[in-house]
């Protein structure tokens, strides 16, 4: 008696699952994604691109993460049952390349091509990576800077990370940038503040008294950038023009009431696609270029709330 | 001193087989029952759940659980709870990775460093309780979070890799039975699992500690009354948990071959998941160690099941909510009838 209700109750569980809609799709291509996240914003925009890509591309995905990005075993987990269901190709966006790395051997053996996305895999097995191309956004940054405070004048970085990889690239994207095209623009000092707002916060405001005749301070991630704001805010420096980086509501707020003249956003919609598209044409054959620039977009209080722009920025 | 504490479930069957089999038999069969659906179920609906890569990929993902639910279910069957395994592990991890990474000793060391820490710690927790009085829930959650924050401490917030450690990853990663029946490469994570398994129901079956741990859930309070030392009992489960949870940091850092010292969170809470499904009494003085490995496979086959159907994220989430409820309903209905 109790048994069979267990049964049954068990079977009821999993005809549950049986009849959700992504169950069962009939021979179409299958294209598992494993993220570094889920539930964030940022991932769920991932994820929209992607799926947008599987109907253009009439293929089948699925689209995991762990729930938070300290559990690399969950994620390796997740790899291995991706795996077990002989994808045509995997897109794939480490944790930690190192613990990937017998599982990334096990599908190159199965030819299963990998697709890389967002800060990639440290390894030469992925086919190709999509991710920002955050070089050029920075440059992109730079000259919106230069267009800002009238191309000439002292300038700032308040940058995250001297030793990440998108630490280092908008760092040197915007520096170079500046070199190149922007002659009678200096750029007075570069510091870190490991992301942190306070921490961002006290190095501008030092910055600002160091540099009375500062014109503008470029903040290279979303902790960067409000730190910067905060420091504008708390030594009412109101006539400098701050450039960040992502979004946030605290961003996105200081754009909206013009302390902050705009921000650079990823595109993770765009990094979903390319990430789905190039695991197709992995699949036939294609040559694929390296890396894949999934673009970004710059935004100020002018485009906020333009779709195309909304879509991709998060709280 | 004579003192004659049964665990409730005596019986005279011979042998450890015997034994692991007889006991709560009725549970196990429920449970194991379940099990057996679950895979006939993903086997019929997918034709590439049942193949060799994955159940051992299913295995895998079972013994880092499963060791975690071995030291989780010692602990409950004293009546107790323990919050903080999953950060504990982190924690043996890390300083596995300190003595062998930082330090550069040699392999047994920094395996012995991590069982030790887990034994001080488990120890530490079992003190807060037994002379500190303080309940389990709230000891064991303080733990949790000490050694969570001391993990970051001591790595410096970046993982620990144990690349200098040649065979470190083998550890979890290698597979003794691989080597000798290639066709069954099963990951020796998985078959330290099943030792770790076998000690446990041995030191809960055959020794005087199981017998005490069993008797702590049952009625503390006679035991205390004749005469038995019950803090020094109950402090020696949790360091004995303590360990294991070392075992499980061992496994999960060769696994990683790495420490990640932010992991941990939430895993104490898949390891109960997995006691309660196997029948284990959250109010103590009930539970086997076979039951936790079938409630972890359980939740390990699930888990990968649902993955293998391309089931959507969240509703793998509900889906498992759901089982532990039923397995928990099943199990609450059975002692009523009996």
């Amino acid at each position: 008696m109790l048994s069979r209700r267990t049964l049954l109750g068990t079977l009821g569980a999993l005809a549950l699952t049986a009849a959700l809609p992504s169950a069962f799709a009939a021979e179409q291509m299958y294209i598992p994604i494993i993220s570094k996240g889920f539930q964030h914003q940022f991932w769920q925009a991932v994820k929209a691109g992607a799926d947008q890509a599987a109907k253009e591309f009439n293929v089948r995905i699925t689209f995991e993460g762990p729930d938070s990005e300290a559990m690399v075993d969950r994620q390796i987990d997740m790899l291995s049952a991706a795996l077990a269901n002989k994808p045509a190709a995997i897109g794939f966006a480490a944790l930690d390349s190192q613990a990937a790395i017998p599982l990334l051997r096990q599908a190159k053996e199965a030819g299963i091509p990998v697709v890389a996305f967002d800060s990639g895999v440290d390894s030469d097995i992925p086919v190709t990576t999509a991710a920002t191309d955050n070089l050029a956004a920075a440059a992109r940054a730079a000259d919106k800077m230069a267009e800002l405070i009238g191309n000439k004048g002292q300038v700032a970085v308040v940058a995250h990370d001297q030793t990440s990889r998108t630490g280092i690239d908008r760092r040197d994207g915007f520096l170079n940038r500046m070199k190149e095209a922007h002659p009678d623009i200096e750029v007075v000092t570069v510091q870190y503040g490991q992301g942190d707002q306070l921490k961002s916060t006290e190095v501008a405001k030092a910055i600002l008294t160091a540099n009375p005749d500062l014109k503008g301070i470029f903040g290279t991630n979303e902790g960067s950038a409000i730190g910067v704001v905060n420091a504008v805010n708390e030594m009412n420096a109101k006539n400098l023009v701050v450039i960040g980086f992502d979004s946030g509501k605290a961003q996105t707020d200081a754009i909206r009431s013009g302390i902050e003249a705009g921000a650079i956003t990823q595109n993770p919609v765009g990094i979903g696609y390319e990430t789905v598209k190039a695991a197709v044409e992995a699949t036939q054959g294609k040559q694929l270029p390296k890396v894949i620039d999934t673009g970004f977009y710059y935004y100020d209080k002018s485009n906020i709330d333009d779709p195309k722009i909304a879509a991709v920025l998060y709280q | 001193m004579t003192t004659t504490v049964h665990n409730s479930k005596g019986t005279a069957t011979p042998g450890l087989l015997g034994r692991l089999l007889s006991s709560g038999t009725h549970q196990r069969l429920l449970a194991f029952t379940s099990l057996i659906i679950l895979l006939v179920v993903f086997s019929v609906a997918s034709p590439h759940f049942m193949q060799t890569s994955n159940i051992i990929a299913i295995l895998q993902a079972t013994s880092v659980n499963g060791v975690l639910a071995v030291a989780a279910t010692l602990v409950i069957i004293t009546g107790g709870i323990d919050l903080s395994v999953g950060t504990l592990m982190t924690f043996t991890a890390v300083i596995a990775g300190v003595v062998l990474t930082f330090a550069g000793m040699p392999l047994p060391l920094g395996i012995a460093a991590a069982i030790a820490a887990g034994v001080f710690c488990g120890f530490c927790s079992g003190s807060f309780i037994a002379k500190m009085k303080i309940p389990p829930f709230i000891a064991t959650l303080g733990m949790m979070l000490i050694l969570k924050g001391l993990s970051l401490v001591i790595s410096g917030t970046r993982p620990i890799y144990f690349n200098n450690t040649p065979g470190f990853d083998q550890i979890s990663r290698g597979s003794l039975i691989g080597d000798l029946l290639p066709a069954l490469p099963i990951p020796n994570g998985v078959l330290i699992l099943f030792l770790v398994a076998l000690a446990a129901s041995y030191v809960l079956r055959r020794t005087v500690l199981g017998r005490y741990t069993f008797a702590l859930g049952s009625n503390e309070e006679a035991v205390r009354l004749s005469g038995v030392n019950t803090d020094r009992w109950k402090i020696a489960v949790y360091a004995l948990a303590g360990g294991i949870c070392g075992i499980a940091g061992i496994l999960i850092a060769s696994r990683l071959n790495s420490a990640q010292p932010a992991l941990g969170m939430g895993y104490e809470l898949e390891a109960i998941a997995a006691v309660v499904i196997g029948g284990t009494s959250l109010s103590g003085g009930k539970g086997t160690i076979l039951g936790t490995l079938i409630g972890a496979l359980i939740m390990a086959v699930l888990t990968n099941g649902l993955r293998v159907l391309s089931v959507a994220q969240e509703w793998q989430t509900v889906v498992t909510g759901a089982i532990i409820i039923l397995a928990v309903y099943a199990d609450m209905a059975r002692r009523k009838k009996s």
